[in-house]
């Protein structure tokens, strides 16, 4: 794509100079960043940070005022049809239909990309993400976990190389949300590339490559956990006495193993 | 290939949509009981003192009953459409690698299916309270046409008015000038005792031409020009609704 940087493999997704404006509002005022394959990459930042804006052009639901951007090396501007191809999104609110059932859902996806067998795909996917008994089930009578695990579900069908996570455990409570981490964890392990978003920094911190961190429209910040700490001045060391915090609390009360494969 | 896809994407879509109207058919329903109260109004009530100078009321007024059906049934389209866009299934739909335009056709062949399935209803209804028609095969197929064409008409008035609303109430109340608009024509009573602009009015206004086709057609009479003015007001109205209905949607996407 440009004229630099041979040998060098295509970023799955390639961010320069993205700006965005709502009437006044300057939303991005700038933003560069790349995502190398099957990383998961957080963008961190607090409401109103440009991160939504950021996911919906990356998702060709918004263009953006000025600045590139590719996806699996199509261009976002000239290419939206091959960058759709290549992604999946799931928006900040769960966009599963309640009224169809979770099975439903996902053989409409299924259809609607032109997968072959909907019907065992979508079985598949439900034995995947604990869904088989509430399979048949309208997506309404969901708890808020059970519908985010299913709206990722549906992301996941035809195996897109790129996935866009929007906020993807706000609103969870701590269970749903581990459950949420392991399945970005196996995402990413399968070679899946992953763009979250969060406002969590627990979460950059546990499920990242690679985290940047978003405000006023720019990146003010962008790298590994380690080498972010490095720009920090060096942690003094304090013994403290470790109190368990109260999701940890919470989850041994509750217990975290009712669901399967979990590690906290 | 493009339209492969289209024909797809829009068959998934559709079934989606029709899955809806089968576990809420009490749509159908609510959609088809102001017509028949109307109808059962007009007949029993009002009905007896206007002259119509035919035999039977109820079958001057069913054409008239009909339309309205449609206009109510379309308010639903609208909903359903402002429904998608506001629950983010849409965004989903438009990030995938789904034909543009699908998404708005499923809707669109939702509402004619669901609209003539209301329709149904109030035929079945009428037929109870002594409508007779000894119209045959060819006439009835001219009037599903007729009924058809005017529901994909107003079905795209109705998109317009799901995509720009700003409120689910919004979005539903836009037909109810369409719902009022057979009451100023020749759906309930003859046009010449209205005053003169009222009158005017009645009779150049979309819903006379066709009611009086339908109305022709259904008590084998000949149909005359009325059928090619009610047939031109079906088709501007429907490619207006369409054009503007894509405008805004582009609007809506990015």
């Amino acid at each position: 794509m440009t004229t630099t940087m041979t040998q060098r493999p295509e970023p799955a997704i390639r961010v320069r100079g993205l700006t965005r404006s709502y009437k006044d509002l300057h939303v991005l005022r700038g933003v560069d960043f790349e995502v190398p394959r099957g990383s998961v990459f957080a963008l961190l930042g607090s409401n109103g940070a440009g991160k939504t804006t950021i996911v919906k052009i990356l998702s060709t639901l918004l263009r953006a005022d000025d600045g590139t951007a590719s996806v699996n090396g199509f261009d976002l501007a000239t290419q939206p049809d091959a960058v759709r191809e290549s992604i999946s999104l799931t928006g900040q609110f769960a966009a599963v239909d309640g009224i169809l059932t979770g099975r439903e859902n996902l053989t409409l996806v299924a259809r609607l990309r032109g997968v072959a067998n909907p019907g065992r795909v979508a079985d598949d996917l439900l034995a995947r993400f604990d869904l088989i008994e509430a399979g048949s089930r309208r997506a309404a009578t969901y708890s808020g976990g059970m519908r985010r695990r299913l709206d990722i579900a549906m992301s996941l069908i035809g195996q897109p190389s790129v996935i866009f996570l929007d906020e993807p455990t706000t609103g969870l409570d701590p269970q749903a949300r581990v459950e949420v981490w392991r399945v970005v964890r196996e995402l990413a392990d399968r070679g899946t590339t992953v763009l979250l978003t969060t406002q969590y920094l627990e979460e950059a911190e546990h499920l990242a490559d690679r985290i940047a961190i978003l405000h006023q429209g720019r990146i003010i910040a962008n790298g590994t956990l380690a080498e972010l700490r490095q720009r920090f001045p060096a942690a003094t060391v304090e013994y403290v006495e470790k109190q368990p915090s109260l999701e940890e609390i919470f989850l041994a009360i509750v217990g975290n193993d009712t669901r399967r494969g979990v590690t906290p | 290939m493009m339209t492969t896809r289209f024909l797809s994407n829009t068959v998934a879509l559709l079934g989606r949509s029709m899955r809806h109207i089968a576990r809420s058919p009490d749509t159908i329903l609510t959609v088809a009981i102001t017509p028949i109260a109307l109808m059962l109004l007009f007949t029993y009530v009002f009905g007896g003192a206007i002259d119509t100078g035919t035999n039977r009321y109820v079958d001057y007024l069913l054409p008239g009953i009909l339309l309205i059906t449609i206009a109510m049934g379309i308010s639903y389209t609208a909903v359903r459409l402002f429904a998608d866009m506001e629950g983010g299934i849409f965004e989903r739909f438009q990030s995938m690698p789904v034909a543009r335009s699908s998404p708005l056709w499923a809707h669109v062949l939702t509402s004619v299916v669901s609209t003539g399935l209301s329709i149904a209803v109030i035929l079945l209804v009428a037929l109870l309270i002594g409508f007779r028609s000894g119209a045959g095969p060819l006439a009835w197929l001219a009037v599903t046409g007729i009924l058809v064409l005017f529901t994909l008409a107003l079905t795209w008035l109705a998109v317009i008015a799901g995509l720009s609303a700003k409120s689910v109430e919004g979005a539903g109340a836009f037909s109810y000038p369409l719902v009022f608009l057979p009451f100023i024509s020749s759906a309930f009573v003859p046009t010449d005792t209205m005053p003169g602009p009222v009158r005017a009015f009645a009779e150049h206004q979309p819903v006379t031409s066709i009611v009086d086709t339908i109305r022709d057609l259904l008590a084998q009479q000949a149909v005359g020009n009325q059928v090619w003015v009610a047939l031109g007001w079906c088709l501007a109205i429907l490619v207006v609704g369409y054009a503007l209905a894509m405008v805004t949607y582009r609007g809506r996407l990015a």
